[in-house]
C-alpha cells in the first residue's frame, strides 16, 4: 500500500490505496496531506476511518533516532588518568617490595631466624611462585591507595549536588512555572567548562513570540498600535507616513492589502464559547477565541489584521468569514489553497470574492516574490523590507492577481492534472503552482517581530566575558539572524564581520573566500600566541562570523577531487577559533550537530554545550558535551533529550557561572582529596615494610583499613563537596571573567595532580617517622607498660 | 521582587492562559523553596588572611605553646635512664663467656654478671626493661604464628591449636599439641635478670623487682585465660600438651613463687605475646616499686646486674635498659 519514501525525509509521503469494492481495486494516490501525524487533533467532524502507518521502530521518530551515547564529563576523563597512574605506583610499589625482600633474604638468618621458621611446605615451593604470591600479597596490602569509594562518593556528590540546581529559585520561571530540570547528573562539573555556546535562535535567544509589528503598502507604513477604531493615525515612529487621504487608488490597495492577509493564511479559529457567542467574543476582542496555526507568524499576521480593522472569522462550508472596518462581514469562498512549501516559501490562495471576482493571493518570502512581481511599487516595498529586515524583524511580502474565468479555468485544469498523477506528483504539482503564482501585482509587505528573551543580551554578555564563544544556529535567512545577534550583543558595533556566504561564494571561488579571511583574522593575531589574543577580547578587534548553510556544506564536504579540499575545514576552523561570535544561518537540524561535531573533534577538543528548545535541536543537543533544552513551545522534545533544562535562556547564565563553576571546584577538590587521602593512608604501609622485613604485615589493623574509606574519610569530603562557597554567589553572577580561572579542566592538571600527590607522600613521612621517633623508646602508659 | 511578580500571577490564577486550577497547582508546587539551605543562602565564614590579622594569631599561638614546651623538657629531663649491654659481643665484657659458649640445649645455665654505677639516685618508681635489637617480631609469619583462641583458654583449641601455627604446632617427637604454640610463644625471652646493690661497706643486698603489673590489664584478664575445667591444677590442665620447643620448663612452671602467675596468664609471656612494631623494640621487664620512707628506690651507688642466660639470642642484641625514674608521676 505505502511506497516508503526515505525516512530522513521529513516533509514527503506518498502511497496509493487500493479500495475493494466488489472484487475492483480502485486505486487511489496518497499524500502528505493523507497522512495524520503524531499528535495531529480531530476537528470539524465526528469521526475518522484511518490506517496505521509507521508504527513503532518504522516511525520516522524512531528512525531518525540517535542513540544517546553515554556522556562523560571531563573530571571523570581526568579521575580515570589518574587512577592509571596510581595503578603504575600500586604495581610499582608491590615490584620493589618484592624485590627488595628478596634481596633482604638473602641472608638466611633474616629469612629464617631461629625463632622464626617456615614449614616444609614452605621451604619446598618455587622460588617464583614465591615472588609471585608475595608480588600477589603486596598488591593486597596497598591497594587501598585505589580509592574505590571515590566513585560512590563522586556519584553521591553528584546526585545530591543536582538537588540545588532544581532548588534554584533564581531559576524559577514564573510564567511557565517549571524550574529546572536535571535529567543527567553526571555532567554537573562540565556546566563550569563550557568553552563553546551552540545556541537555538528561535524560541531560545527569542521567545518564539511573534508580534506584528507594522505593514507596509505600496510604501505606506501601518503601524497597529497607533490606529485606532479603524482609523489610520499617522504613526509617530513611522518614517513614510501617509496621508489620511491616500487616494482611491491607494486606498484600494490597502484595503486589498488587509483582504489578502486575512485571507491567505491556513490559520484556523479555535472556539472555547459555543457557536453563538462567536462573533460576540471575537468583536469584544476578548480571548474567547483564538487563532491556530502550525506557524506563529500566521497568527501574528491575522491578528495583526485584527488590530487594523479587518478580523478573520472563521471559514465555514468554504467561505471564509472577514468583518471589515465598517463591521460588515464579508465573504470569499476558498477555492484553492496553494500550500506553503520550503522550497517555494511562498504559499497562495485563490478565492472568489461576493462580487464573483477571482483573486489569487500570495503571500512569501521577499526574495521568491520579487522575481515574480510584474508591477507595484517594488523599490518602496524593497526598501522597507530591506530596512526590516536590518531592524531583525522576519519580512513577508504580499502580492496578487486578479484572475479572470478562463485563466481560474487553466488554473484548476493544471492543478487537477497534477494531482492526480501519481508518478512525479510533487514535480508536476510544483510546476504547476510556478506556472500560477506569476505575474502578480506588489501590495506591500509585513514585518513580524520575535521579541528577545528577557535579559538575553545581558547573558550572552557575560558568556563571552567567561570567554566562552558563542556560535548562533539558526534556520532563519541572513539578515534577521544577524540583526538579533546585534540586539543580543553576539555581535557588537565594533565587531568586524567576515561573510562567508553563498553570495560571496558566487563571486569568489571558496577556496579564495577561505583563504582572505583567514589572512584576515591570523594577520590580525600574526605574531602573538594566540593564549594572550583570547585573553582579553575587548582589547583587540573582535571578529565575528556569518556563514551559511549551503556554504557550510561545501566547506565539510570532504574532498574528492583535490587534496587541498581537506583543508577547508582546518582554515574553517581556524577563523571560528578566533572568531569571538559566530552565526550560522539557514541551517539544517543535521547541520547543526555536524556543527558541533567538527569543534568537539578540533584539536584542542573543547567542552562544548548546545541549547536549543525545539525538536530541530534534539540532534545538536545529543552531540553536545552538555546539551540544554529550554522548555519552549516547541514542545518537549528538546527537553527530554536534554541533560539539563532550564525554563528560559537567561537562566544559562547561572547555570554555567555559578552552578558550574561551583561543582567543578567542588568535584576537583573532591577527587584530589580522595587521592591525597589514600596515598596519605597507605604510604606509611609502604614504609613499614622497609621495618618488617617486607613481610607484609599491614600497619594498620583491618577494621582501620576497611572503615577509613568508607566511614572515616568519605562524609567529611563529601560534606564538603556539597556546600562549598568559594566565592559568594553574586560575586560570580558579577564578575564572568572568574570564570576564566576554571577553564580547561585547571583544577585537575598533572602539576596540581602531583602537588597533591606529592602533599601526600609527605604528610604520610612525616606521620609515620613522627610516630616512629616518638615512641622509638617511651612507653604508652604511666606505669610503664 | 520576583516573589512579588508570582504573587501577582497567583492572583489573577485561572485566567492566565489555558492552565487550569489543576495547572497552577502544579506551578505552586514546582516552586522551589525560598530557604537557605536550597538556595546556598547558609551562612558561612571564611578567613581572609592578611598580614595584619595572620602575625599577631602566630604569635599568640607561639606564645601559647613556649611554657608547654618548657613543662615538656622539665619533665623529660627529670627522667632518668640507664642502659647496660649485655650482649657480650666484644671480648672485654663479662657475658663474652656465655654468649660464645652457651647453646640453647645446654643443661646448666650461664651466669654473668656485670658490675655498674649510678651516679644519681633513682627516685620513684622504677622500670626495668629489656630491649632487643634485630629481631623481627613485626614479620609477618611470627606474628600471626599464635593462636588466639588457644590462649584465651579454649580447650579445642589446646588441644588442636591453629594450622597458623605451623611449624611450632605440635612437638616433633611426641606428636603432642604445643601449648603454647606458635613462634611467638617459642622464642619467649627467658633471661633473668637480678639486681644487687652494693653497698659502701662491701654487702650486697638483692633488690626486689615485682614481677605483677607489668601486663596491660585487658590482656591478662581478657585476653588472656588458662583454661577451665574441672581439674584444679594446672598440671592436669595441660597434661597432653607439649612444652614449645625452646622451652625448659612448661607453661604450667613459668613461675614456680607464684602459682597465679602461671599458665598463660603469666605476665612476662603475655608482655612477650604483645608483639612489637619495630625491629629494635624494649619490652618491661620487672618494676621496683618506690620505698615508702624517704629514702631513694636505687640510691647513687655501685650494682651488679646479675643475667641468667636462658636461651640464644646470638644473632639478637640484647641490652637491658635499667630503670626508668618517673619521679614526675
Amino acid at each position: 500500500m505505502i511506497s516508503p519514501v526515505h525516512a530522513w525525509v521529513l516533509t514527503r509521503f506518498r502511497g496509493n490505496i487500493n479500495i475493494y469494492m466488489g472484487n475492483e481495486p480502485v486505486s487511489r494516490s496518497l499524500a502528505s496531506q493523507n497522512l495524520l501525524l503524531r499528535g495531529a487533533t480531530l476537528k470539524n467532524t465526528e469521526y475518522i476511518y484511518g490506517v496505521a502507518i509507521y508504527t513503532g521502530m518504522e516511525t520516522k521518530m524512531a528512525l531518525n533516532y540517535q542513540s544517546k551515547s553515554q556522556k562523560r564529563s571531563a573530571v571523570e576523563k581526568s579521575m580515570n588518568a589518574y587512577l592509571v597512574v596510581y595503578l603504575c605506583i600500586l604495581i610499582s610499589k608491590a615490584v620493589i617490595n618484592t624485590a627488595l625482600k628478596y634481596v633482604w633474604q638473602s641472608d638466611p638468618n633474616k629469612d629464617e631466624p631461629w625463632y622464626n621458621e617456615k614449614t616444609e611446605t614452605e621451604r619446598q615451593r618455587h622460588i617464583l611462585i614465591r615472588a609471585f604470591t608475595d608480588f600477589l600479597a603486596f598488591m593486597v596490602l596497598f591497594n587501598y591507595i585505589i580509592p574505590v569509594s571515590m566513585y560512590v562518593t563522586v556519584e553521591m556528590q553528584k546526585f545530591l549536588g543536582s538537588y540545588f540546581m532544581m532548588w534554584d529559585d533564581e531559576m524559577f520561571d514564573e510564567e511557565l512555572g517549571e524550574r529546572a530540570v536535571v535529567n543527567t547528573s553526571d555532567l554537573n562539573e562540565e556546566l563550569g567548562q563550557v568553552e563553546y555556546v551552540f545556541t537555538d535562535k528561535t524560541g531560545t535567544l527569542t521567545e518564539n513570540n511573534m508580534e506584528f509589528i507594522e505593514c507596509c503598502v505600496d510604501g505606506n507604513v501601518y503601524v497597529p498600535h497607533v490606529i485606532c477604531n479603524g482609523q489610520v493615525m499617522p504613526g509617530a515612529a513611522g518614517i513614510d507616513m501617509i496621508d489620511t487621504s491616500p487616494g482611491p487608488d491607494a486606498r484600494e490597495h490597502e484595503e486589498l492589502f488587509f483582504r489578502a492577509l486575512c485571507l491567505c493564511h491556513t490559520v484556523q479559529v479555535k472556539e472555547e464559547e459555543t457557536v453563538d457567542g462567536i462573533k460576540h467574543g471575537i468583536h469584544q476582542g476578548k480571548s474567547s477565541s483564538f487563532y491556530i496555526s502550525s506557524s506563529p507568524d500566521e497568527v501574528a499576521l491575522v491578528e495583526g489584521m485584527k488590530r487594523l480593522g479587518f478580523t478573520y472569522l472563521r471559514l465555514r462550508d468554504g467561505q471564509m468569514e472577514i468583518l471589515n472596518r465598517e463591521d460588515e462581514i464579508e465573504r470569499f469562498e476558498l477555492l484553492e489553497v496553494l500550500t506553503f512549501d520550503s522550497v517555494r516559501r511562498r504559499m497562495s490562495v485563490i478565492v472568489r470574492s461576493s462580487t464573483g471576482e477571482l483573486y489569487l493571493f500570495c503571500k512569501g518570502a521577499d526574495s521568491s516574490i520579487f522575481p515574480r512581481v510584474i508591477s507595484g511599487k517594488v523599490e518602496q516595498v524593497k526598501a522597507r523590507v530591506e530596512h526590516n529586515a536590518v531592524e531583525g524583524l522576519r519580512t513577508l511580502c504580499v502580492a496578487y492577481r486578479p484572475l479572470s474565468a478562463e485563466q481560474y479555468g487553466q488554473v484548476c485544469h493544471l492543478l487537477t492534472r497534477a494531482k492526480l498523477e501519481f508518478q512525479d506528483q510533487d514535480k508536476l504539482v510544483a510546476e504547476a503552482y510556478d506556472l500560477i503564482e506569476r505575474d502578480l501585482i506588489l501590495l506591500g509587505a509585513t514585518a513580524v517581530e520575535d521579541r528577545l528573551q528577557d535579559k538575553a543580551a545581558d547573558t550572552i554578555e557575560s558568556l563571552h566575558k567567561a570567554g566562552m564563544k558563542v556560535w548562533v544556529l539558526t534556520g532563519d535567512k541572513m539578515e534577521t539572524a544577524a540583526a538579533t545577534c546585534y540586539a543580543s550583543k553576539l555581535f557588537r558595533r565594533s565587531t568586524q564581520i567576515l561573510e562567508l556566504t553563498t553570495k560571496r561564494t558566487e563571486e569568489q571561488s571558496l577556496h579564495d573566500v577561505l583563504f582572505e579571511l583567514s589572512r584576515t583574522v591570523l594577520r590580525h593575531y600574526g605574531g602573538m600566541p594566540r593564549d594572550t589574543s583570547s585573553g582579553l577580547s575587548s582589547e583587540y578587534t573582535d571578529y565575528g562570523l556569518i556563514i551559511d548553510g549551503a556554504t557550510l556544506s561545501a566547506v565539510m564536504r570532504p574532498s574528492q577531487e583535490e587534496s587541498n579540499s581537506g583543508n577547508y575545514k582546518e582554515i574553517f576552523l581556524e577563523i571560528c577559533r578566533n572568531c569571538s561570535a559566530v552565526l550560522c544561518c539557514r541551517m539544517a537540524p543535521l547541520q547543526k550537530a555536524q556543527i558541533v561535531k567538527m569543534i568537539k573533534a578540533s584539536k584542542e577538543h573543547p567542552i562544548t554545550l548546545a541549547i536549543g528548545d525545539g525538536a530541530n535541536d534534539v540532534s545538536m543537543i545529543l552531540e553536545a558535551h552538555v546539551g540544554i533544552g529550554i522548555m519552549g513551545k516547541e514542545g518537549r522534545q528538546a527537553v527530554r533529550n536534554s541533560d539539563y533544562a532550564i525554563p528560559k535562556f537567561k537562566h544559562l547564565k547561572k547555570m554555567l557561572l555559578v552552578h558550574g563553576h561551583y561543582y567543578y571546584i567542588r568535584i576537583s577538590e573532591l577527587v584530589q582529596y580522595f587521592f591525597y587521602k589514600n596515598v596519605c593512608f597507605i604510604f606509611p604501609q609502604f614504609l613499614y615494610q622497609f621495618f618488617c622485613g617486607f613481610s607484609q604485615q599491614p600497619l594498620y589493623d583491618t577494621a582501620y583499613l576497611t572503615l577509613y574509606n568508607i566511614s572515616f574519610t568519605s562524609l567529611p569530603i563529601l560534606l564538603y563537596s556539597l556546600m562549598e562557597q568559594h566565592i559568594n554567589i553574586d560575586i560570580l553572577k558579577k564578575e564572568p571573567s572568574l570564570y576564566r580561572d576554571i577553564t580547561k579542566n585547571s583544577l585537575l592538571t598533572w602539576p596540581i595532580f602531583t602537588y597533591w600527590t606529592v602533599l601526600g607522600i609527605y604528610d604520610a613521612i612525616v606521620m609515620f617517622f613522627g610516630a616512629y621517633f616518638l615512641f622509638d623508646n617511651t612507653t604508652f602508659t604511666s606505669n610503664g607498660q | 521582587m520576583m516573589a512579588s511578580s508570582y504573587n501577582a500571577k497567583e492572583e489573577d490564577g485561572p485566567h492566565s492562559g489555558s492552565s487550569t486550577h489543576g495547572g497552577t497547582g502544579v506551578a505552586k508546587n514546582k516552586k522551589p523553596d525560598n530557604t537557605a539551605f536550597k538556595q546556598q543562602r547558609l551562612p558561612a565564614w571564611q578567613p581572609i588572611l592578611t598580614a595584619g590579622t595572620v602575625l599577631p594569631a602566630f604569635f599568640v599561638i607561639g606564645l601559647i605553646f613556649i611554657p608547654i614546651g618548657i613543662g615538656l623538657y622539665v619533665t623529660s629531663n627529670n627522667i632518668k635512664e640507664f642502659e647496660i649491654d649485655y650482649t657480650g659481643l666484644e671480648l672485654g665484657s663479662p657475658c663474652h663467656d656465655c654468649s660464645k659458649n652457651f647453646t640453647w640445649n645446654s643443661t646448666t645455665p650461664c651466669v654473668c654478671a656485670l658490675n655498674f654505677t649510678l651516679e644519681q639516685p633513682f627516685e620513684s618508681n622504677v622500670y626495668m626493661y629489656y630491649g632487643l635489637s634485630n629481631f623481627y617480631q613485626n614479620h609477618r609469619r611470627y606474628v600471626k604464628s599464635r593462636d588466639d583462641r588457644q590462649l584465651n583458654g579454649d580447650p579445642t583449641s589446646l588441644m588442636s591449636p591453629s594450622k597458623e601455627c605451623e611449624p611450632y604446632r605440635t612437638s616433633a617427637e611426641t606428636k603432642e599439641p604445643i601449648a603454647p604454640c606458635g613462634a611467638i610463644a617459642n622464642s619467649l625471652f627467658n633471661d633473668t635478670l637480678e639486681l644487687y646493690y652494693i653497698e659502701p661497706n662491701g654487702t650486697t643486698t638483692a633488690i626486689p623487682l615485682a614481677k605483677k603489673g607489668i601486663a596491660w590489664w585487658t590482656d591478662k584478664h581478657v585476653k588472656f585465660r588458662n583454661p577451665v575445667n574441672d581439674k584444679e591444677n594446672l598440671t592436669e590442665l595441660f597434661k597432653g600438651t607439649a612444652k614449645p620447643v625452646n622451652w625448659r620448663k612448661p607453661v604450667y612452671e613459668l613461675d614456680p613463687s607464684d602459682p597465679e602467675n602461671n599458665g598463660f596468664i603469666n605476665e612476662d609471656f603475655i608482655v612477650w605475646m604483645r608483639t612489637a612494631a619495630l625491629p629494635t623494640f624494649r619490652k618491661l621487664y620487672r618494676i621496683i616499686h618506690k620505698k615508702p620512707s624517704t629514702t631513694s628506690t636505687l640510691p647513687s651507688g655501685r650494682y651488679t646486674l646479675k643475667v641468667t642466660y636462658s636461651i640464644l639470642y646470638n644473632s639478637v642484641k640484647a641490652h637491658a635498659v635499667k630503670g626508668q625514674d618517673k619521679a614526675f608521676i
